[in-house]
């Protein structure tokens, strides 16, 4: 694998992660259980969806084979998205919603912290543009888990069987591949192991603090997605969003 | 013969181009206006930095500072930079207080202490009634730089551009 493959590779997989979350939290629009929700995840996917513009396009730049976002968005199947499992897991209640986030953004809040300093110019300048945005969707979704989970019994439970569903999705985040080593020698990004323990300690803190346990799932944790094996979610979801863009291959906005 | 201009020229022609969402403010007010250079040819090149990721403003912006100069007889090139990342730190004064007179509470704070996990909330500005006495609704306003306040004085709900 050379250079230019690993930051491909690296790069799609930062992206999907955007572009696939930005989709599921776009599923809210008008849906959630207040205005003020239901404009935070439209916020934040906006956010996610400019995040995952600049990074398929730089992709597409370091392939160099003329793919633009669209093409990369639009015109890859379900084996060539590199997005964690989490990302694409379902919607389903607020809670799950919230909680997926928020083990999300902790991933990323500190994946970004590090590649501030990273040799690659494009990462660098990514990660001190969308670490900003990236502080404010932690915060939201922090808040939300704590202010949930030590809720009623109600919102405690539905919290709780969110963390139980979704954190043998967490492991996965963590995964390193080739593309990691080639990039890590070059300064170019973290050691994901790093990553994992700052993350574990703002898990362990905010869900103490939420009156949430973690599950004890006997070490095991799902995996597949840096090979390209998802769940059955992702399919959905590409379905509903590269529909347009295949039936008209040729419309502008 | 068109005629001769300057870099002082072109940054007051764009001062007509103002940000779509918040019409009082021109995209040198916001910042968002890096650099302007002109080539021995007579090609101005405009770098401009965009504010959020996904701020969907920022192509009517692009398209507008194009169209105001090129309807102007210019030869024109937009660049696209995202370093230095924009903060609300490069907003002006001036840009500050049309913010405030329109009725959106200007960012109260440099980015330097910018809130983390659990933070406390920070003081900001009625536009209104210039009460100190306001409480956070959502951190996520009508637009991804907005956060929605409340005035707990004269109770009237209000905007809040947010620091990045």
């Amino acid at each position: 694998m050379t250079k230019e493959e690993a930051l491909y590779e690296y790069l799609i997989r930062l992206g999907d992660n955007a572009l696939i979350l930005g989709q599921r939290l776009g599923e809210w629009c008008g849906h959630a259980h207040q205005l003020e929700s239901d404009i935070a995840m439209t916020n934040v996917s906006l956010d996610l969806i400019g995040q995952a513009r600049m990074l398929l396009t730089e992709a597409g730049v370091v392939e160099g084979k003329g793919r633009t976002e669209d093409d990369l968005a639009f015109h890859r199947n379900e084996f060539d998205f590199r997005n964690n499992l989490l990302v694409e897991m379902a919607n389903g209640d607020f809670a799950q919603t919230i909680t997926r986030q928020f083990f999300f953004d902790g991933f990323y809040y500190h994946l970004l912290q590090a590649l501030k300093t990273s040799k690659s110019e494009f990462l660098q300048a990514f990660a001190l543009k969308s670490i900003k945005e990236v502080t404010y969707h932690r915060e939201l979704s922090a808040d939300f888990v704590v202010r949930l989970g030590d809720g009623t019994e109600v919102s405690h439970d539905k919290m709780q069987n969110a963390v139980d569903l979704l954190w043998e999705y967490t492991g996965e985040l963590f995964e390193m591949t080739e593309a990691d080593e080639i990039l890590m020698a070059e300064g170019m990004v973290p050691d994901l192991n790093e990553i994992k323990a700052l993350w574990e300690k703002d898990m362990i803190a905010a869900l103490e603090k939420a009156t949430l346990s973690i599950p004890d799932t006997k070490g095991y944790m799902a995996s597949g997605s840096r090979k390209g094996n998802h769940t059955e979610y992702l399919g959905y979801i590409l379905a509903e969003m590269q529909y347009y863009p295949r039936m008209m291959p040729d419309a502008k906005w | 013969m068109p005629v001769e201009r300057t870099i002082e020229n072109i940054y007051t022609l764009l001062e007509d181009v103002k940000d779509p969402e918040i019409p009082v403010l021109s995209v040198r007010d916001l910042g968002i206006l890096r650099d302007v250079t002109i080539s021995p040819e007579g090609k101005v090149a405009v770098t401009i930095t965009p504010t959020y990721s996904g701020c969907p403003a920022m192509d009517t912006i692009e398209r507008e500072v194009k169209e105001k100069l090129i309807g102007e007889g210019l030869d024109v090139e937009v660049i696209t930079k995202i370093s230095p990342a924009w903060t609300t730190d490069w907003m002006t004064e001036e840009g500050r207080q049309k913010l405030e007179d329109y009725g959106i509470a200007p960012p109260a704070e440099t980015t330097a202490d910018k809130a983390s996990l659990f933070a406390k909330a920070k003081v900001v500005r009625c536009p209104r009634c210039k009460s100190e006495e306001t409480s956070l609704i959502s951190q996520f306003g009508s637009t991804a730089c907005k956060a929605l306040y409340r005035c707990d004085d004269c109770l009237e709900t209000f905007d809040y551009f947010k620091c990045i």
